[in-house]
């Protein structure tokens, strides 16, 4: 005999309730966890690392680094006295909460302000999952094109706020901004657009402003 | 994106349904997939038929899946549209204070199960 059953339950219910724990988690210890996504070679580290140095004064700081493999990273982070975490996927594409609950067990969230994310370089799959961030920020860089937004509609969405990193290559690689902004804004209008040149440092104050002042509410 | 590793999760949850409802095997699982997610259609249909094969509790269920379309309110005017995965500014009033209300969904909604009958158990 056939039976139809209702579920109604969300495929994601296991990391959306490991991802609401965390969140609250983070809230209580007032740390502000930031979610970056980007394609392999975007200058997430680099960011990273330009991000530390400008708030490393009035911030405790913490990183979190997904790659499918090896600790490169995590080492780069660490060499500037930054704690790093490294979780080492092997093989999968995308962080998922039970991996930030494993790495925020050897931190000490009471003493930490903000906690950066490094996703997996991957602009597909880690925007369907919830970490538990305050946000998610994508970072593009200008040689990947000015038509990846129309390529991947779903990263640009969910974003917070999007970094153009290596913006000083602009000329080079025949970026059109003005199209670029445009197809961002299609998708997410109320985005802020933050042009960067991490290694160089060009633009980085107006991004740093922005995620201090999104720390400090944190800490209320 | 990951299509398996999600079909994964869903079967095991539709196992444990099942299984609670007393029956001996399940005919079928019905899912709502956004469009603005990363979920494809064809794959998860493979993932499903590739986890169901050999599975006496699987064997022969058949997966549908509705798509969902995007739609999004305007914060400013109220006004519900539907639109595409690449524009979200509002049609009435062009604002783009907009949130987005359906086209995210990732959610088992019901399965289709073989009860043993009543008859058969005496």
């Amino acid at each position: 005999m056939a039976k139809h059953i209702d579920m109604k339950q969300p495929i994601l219910d296991k990391n959306d309730a490991i991802a609401s724990e965390l969140r609250a988690r983070f809230a209580e210890a007032g740390v502000f966890v930031l979610d970056l996504l980007a394609s392999p070679g975007s200058g997430k580290t680099s960011t990273i690392l330009a991000t530390i140095d400008a708030l490393r004064d009035e911030f405790n700081i913490a990183v979190i680094e997904g790659d499918i493999a090896s600790s490169v990273d995590a080492e780069k982070i660490k060499a500037q006295g930054t704690a790093a975490v490294q979780i080492n996927t092997g093989g999968a594409c995308h962080l998922e909460s039970a991996m930030i609950r494993r790495a925020v067990d050897v931190l000490d969230l009471d003493r930490l302000d903000l906690i950066i994310i490094e996703n997996v370089g991957n602009l597909v799959c880690p925007t369907d999952f919830d970490l538990g961030e305050n946000a998610k920020v994508m970072i593009l860089s200008v040689p990947e094109g000015h038509d990846k937004p129309l390529k991947y509609p779903g990263v640009f969405q969910v974003s917070d706020a999007v970094i153009l990193n290596k913006a000083d290559t602009m000329p080079v690689f025949d970026f059109d901004e003005e199209e670029f902004v445009s197809s961002v804004k299609q998708l997410n209008p109320r985005v802020p657009i933050f042009k960067i040149s991490a290694t160089k440092g060009d633009g980085v104050d107006a991004w740093t402003a922005w995620l201090a002042d999104r720390i400090r509410a944190a800490q209320l | 994106m990951h299509e398996l590793g999600i079909m994964t999760g869903v079967m095991d949850s539709a196992r444990t349904a099942a299984e609670g409802a007393g029956a001996q095997r399940l005919l079928g699982v019905t899912l709502s997939v956004g469009e603005m997610t990363e979920a494809i259609e064809d794959a998860l249909q493979f993932a499903f038929e590739a986890l169901c094969e050999g599975d006496p509790f699987f064997e022969g269920a058949t997966l549908t899946v509705n798509m969902i379309a995007p739609k999004s309110r305007c914060l400013e005017c109220g006004c519900e549209f539907a639109h595409d995965r690449f524009h979200m500014f509002c049609p009435a009033c062009d604002s783009f204070a907009t949130q987005l209300i359906a086209g995210r969904e990732l959610q088992i909604d019901s399965i289709e199960v073989d009860l043993p009958d009543d008859e058969e158990q005496r």
